[in-house]
């Protein structure tokens, strides 16, 4: 159900750049407003959640991560797991967001003859990894729009996407793969059961809008050829806050550009947010030194306390009434006090031990 | 904000890079290329044009030349026949660049721009220019 909404609403998203351009000839719409306007909802909106975040307290140190921490000097400490200080944690984040190293430990469990089983998984991982890591490089490839000079390690990049050399204009990589991880992903909230259970149409639309993006990329670089120049014009046009609208560039170009438009505007309040949200995992990011440092609950308000000595001061007359032992006897007059200064205890020690 | 340190320092090193392409344009002039055909060799033509329609040549010249690269490398045909039935050699340097000898002028402009390096000149010899 979420898939196939999340197909539809795709779909219509292309269609609605289709029409909007190809039909209405809104061009300088699409071509200008909804990039700036995605733009400018991206970067406000993925601060906004980052400083709404920051402004939640920690509780706890929530250092039940794996492996040993530091502990005796002769028992030896997993420092890239349970790091104690900042350098492992700085590790171990590099770790994360780098490698994925979490995903890595992913595991599958099966009934396997009526047992349990467990195995590792790592197709997860693998397809995550070469969907990010291509999602960035394409990311990066697109600088060349973007700036003149073109920066070299732009350059670097395409020449290395492109080293096959297959067809013209050459085949890069990591357009291939991106489409072909990203399909995996899909497939398998599609195929595996238990993924698909827990699989809604916020999981589905990032997906299909991505798909999209993807396809529509290799498409015009590919197959409809739309005239780089004009688009290249255009963008520089949007970057120096100068917006140009060259004529003759092909609709699917629009339709790239509103899909990832509309990519950049649903980022922060979806969860893509991931990308700035593991920064600030706490079992990432916290040194597991509970023993050695205290961390103080930001969260402590003043809480109301009763005390038992205030309780008892309260209830003292029930209390003996219903045979209930006390600390104190009932409330002390000034005339007994001073006999119970003379060093004799009052019969609260139980009788027969010692 | 707990930790208010570290999170302006994430959301600074955020701003910087996703501003990249605006602030790094300030003050640059963007001048879109214009391919020169303005060589020798066109000037003599009666007709101005391309082995195929302009708007053919713009967007699938890295086809052609690929397709034109298998025909003579590996097929040893060295006749193309144009769409409007035109024989012409198949040959970068002797048919392409007889015409286009201004590679600097010509090629490089969009090429440049657009940040594309096409291997052509891996094997093939540059035209000299300028000399």
């Amino acid at each position: 159900m979420g898939a196939l909404f999340s197909f539809v609403v795709v779909i219509l998203l292309i269609l609605i750049a289709y029409v909007g351009v190809a039909a209405v000839g809104m061009q300088s719409i699409f071509g200008t407003v909804v990039p700036y306007a995605a733009v400018l909802i991206f970067i406000v909106g993925v601060v906004y959640r980052v400083i709404k975040w920051g402004k939640s307290p920690v509780p706890f140190p929530i250092t039940t991560t794996g492996g040993q921490q530091k502990s005796l000097p002769w028992i030896k400490q997993a420092k890239l797991d349970n790091p104690s200080g900042s350098a492992g944690v700085i590790g171990r984040m590099a770790l994360e967001i780098l490698l994925f190293r979490s995903l890595f430990r992913n595991s599958k469990s099966e009934l396997r003859d009526g047992r349990l089983a467990y195995g590792s998984a790592k197709w997860l991982w693998l397809a995550a990894i070469a969907f990010h890591w291509s999602f960035l490089i394409v990311l990066l490839r697109h600088i060349r729009l973007f700036a003149t000079p073109i920066p070299s390690f732009v350059s670097l990049l395409e020449n290395l996407d492109g080293f096959l050399q297959i067809g013209a204009p050459r085949l890069y990589l990591t357009g291939v793969i991106l489409l072909l991880a990203v399909t995996y992903l899909l497939l398998r909230r599609f195929y595996v059961p238990q993924v698909r259970y827990i699989s809604l149409a916020s999981d589905y639309f990032p997906v299909f809008l991505i798909v999209a993006i993807a396809s529509t990329g290799i498409l015009m670089r590919y197959f409809f050829k739309v005239d780089i120049v004009s688009v290249k014009e255009l963008a520089m046009g949007l970057v120096s806050f100068n917006p140009t609208i060259p004529a003759g560039i092909g609709s699917i170009f629009y339709i790239h550009v509103f899909l990832v438009s509309i990519l950049f505007a649903y980022f922060p309040f979806s969860k893509l947010m991931h990308a700035g949200g593991v920064y600030l995992s706490p079992t990432r990011n916290l040194a597991n030194n509970s023993r050695a440092v205290r961390h103080v609950n930001p969260w402590d308000y003043p809480v109301k306390v009763h005390t038992y000595d205030e309780y008892e001061n309260e209830f003292r007359e029930k209390m003996i009434n219903a045979g209930i032992p006390v600390e104190h006897s009932p409330a002390i007059t000034p005339e007994e006090e001073e006999k119970l200064t003379e060093p004799t205890d009052d019969a609260e020690i139980p009788v027969g031990k010692e | 904000m707990y930790n208010g340190g570290k999170i302006l320092l994430g959301i600074l090193i955020f701003l910087a890079l996703a501003t990249f392409p605006f602030y790094n344009n300030i003050g640059k002039a963007d001048v879109e290329p214009k391919p020169s055909i303005d060589t020798p060799a066109i000037q003599k033509l009666s007709e101005k044009k391309c082995i195929e329609p302009t708007a053919f040549m713009k967007a699938e010249h890295m086809v052609l030349l690929n397709e034109w690269r298998d025909l003579a490398v590996r097929d040893n045909n060295r006749v193309y026949v144009a769409g409007d039935g035109k024989k012409y050699t198949i040959s970068l340097q002797n048919t392409c660049m007889k015409c286009h000898s201004n590679k600097k002028e010509f090629c490089d402009k969009c090429h440049n721009y657009a940040g594309v390096s096409p291997y052509c000149w891996d094997c093939h010899l540059a035209p000299k220019e300028g000399k």
